[in-house]
């Protein structure tokens, strides 16, 4: 037996490594996110969106330079820091995408439908438009920081409605973004979830949207994030561009002030 | 119809540390799409990178390698302005040619 003993000792030696090995384990992935990063296939997103952008597209074969996201039509540079935010000619508060959406419809004479309905590509396809459009102009903020400012009362009153709605349990499974994402070192089976109401991890959040999915092979935008979040929680379908998308959206950037922007990220 | 590859080459002492995206599906062949058919296989299977001309890397790949691959590697005795060109050929038949100077490390 005691031979047994011996062995089950020496055994507990040789899986201590491992073990340690595996306490290491989040840092581990921090390490391969950054790897990936580096080379990050959603570069070549930014590229192609560049080019939609300055090409006369659509029924009316007009480009999107006449665009405003805020700043005056054209301009990009610090545009997406400042969205979501009030816009006078749609009297909407409106997301990046959103807006996108507007310019398309407004400026090239896109149908609505069409767009909303290709707009979150499936996987393993070849992208959306829309998801390449969002990155490039959001791209046009790299090392800016957010600076989502609530000055019009619409702002504000968009900020509570997200506020409310990320608090608020609905659906067959009672599930709140909360829920998941309210304490830290949490996580779905492998996937560590973000702590949403620590300054720091939300501001990791909002900075690196849009972002490369590893696993889909494409560029996913916030819109596609948010609907996804909504699927996984078993509530009806998030319409794309919908207020309750933008309410969220308010909530979460404001809530991520600070953060630095450095698209395209890198998801799993 | 291919997309442009994205080459990024910086010159560190003489070597020219050089990154290259392409993109690309990498179909394996055995994945099936929703319809539960298989989908047809397609992938690079031949890379080239040429320093001015000269081919320093010749590359046979498989569909081993992942979608939207990344390559890198450091061609020595390179300088700023020299011309770095990557060719890949798929099993399609399909080419792509993209060029790219050394730019000095900043």
């Amino acid at each position: 037996m005691s031979s047994v003993r011996r062995w089950l000792a020496a055994f507990a030696v040789a899986a201590l490594p491992c073990c340690l090995a595996a306490q290491t384990g989040p840092d581990g992935l921090a390490l391969a996110r950054k790897m990936l990063a580096e080379d990050n296939p959603g570069e070549l997103w930014i590229d192609r969106g560049k080019d939609l952008f300055f090409q006369k597209r659509g029924p009316r074969n007009e480009s999107l330079e006449r665009c405003d996201f805020g700043l005056g039509p054209g301009k990009l540079e610090g545009a997406s820091v400042r969205l979501p935010r009030y816009f006078a000619d749609t009297d909407r508060v409106q997301d990046l995408e959103s807006r996108l959406l507007t310019c398309m419809l407004e400026l090239q004479g896109f149908k609505r439908e069409d767009l909303a309905k290709t707009a979150i590509s499936p996987a393993l396809s070849n992208g959306s438009d829309i998801e390449a459009l969002a990155l490039y102009v959001t791209s046009r903020s790299n090392g800016m920081k957010m600076n989502v400012t609530l000055d019009h009362p619409r702002e504000r009153e968009m900020y509570e409605v997200g506020r409310y709605l990320f608090h608020r349990r609905a659906g067959q499974t009672d599930f709140a973004c909360v829920t998941c994402h309210g304490e830290p070192d949490k996580r779905i089976r492998l996937q560590d979830l973000v702590n949403m109401t620590d300054q720091k991890e939300i501001q990791e959040v909002v900075g690196s949207w849009p972002a490369y999915r590893g696993s889909h092979g494409v560029v996913r935008t916030m819109q596609w994030r948010l609907s996804d979040c909504f699927w996984q929680m078993r509530l009806p379908e998030l319409a794309y561009g919908s207020d309750v998308s933008i309410a969220l959206t308010t909530y979460l950037h404001r809530q991520g002030n600070g953060a630095v922007v450095h698209v395209p990220g890198f998801k799993r | 119809m291919s997309e442009p590859m994205r080459i990024r080459a910086t010159l560190q002492g003489d070597v020219a540390d050089v990154r290259i995206l392409m993109r690309h599906p990498m179909e394996t062949g055995l994945r099936k799409d929703a319809q539960g058919q298989i989908v047809p296989v397609h992938f690079i299977q031949n890379v080239t990178v040429a320093h001015n001309g000269k081919i320093v890397l010749d590359a046979q790949w498989s569909q081993a390698v992942s979608r939207d691959p990344f390559l890198g590697l450091r061609v020595k005795g390179a300088k700023v302005g020299d011309k770095i060109t990557v060719t890949w050929t798929d099993s399609k038949g399909d080419k792509r040619m993209d060029e790219a100077s050394v730019t000095g490390a900043s």
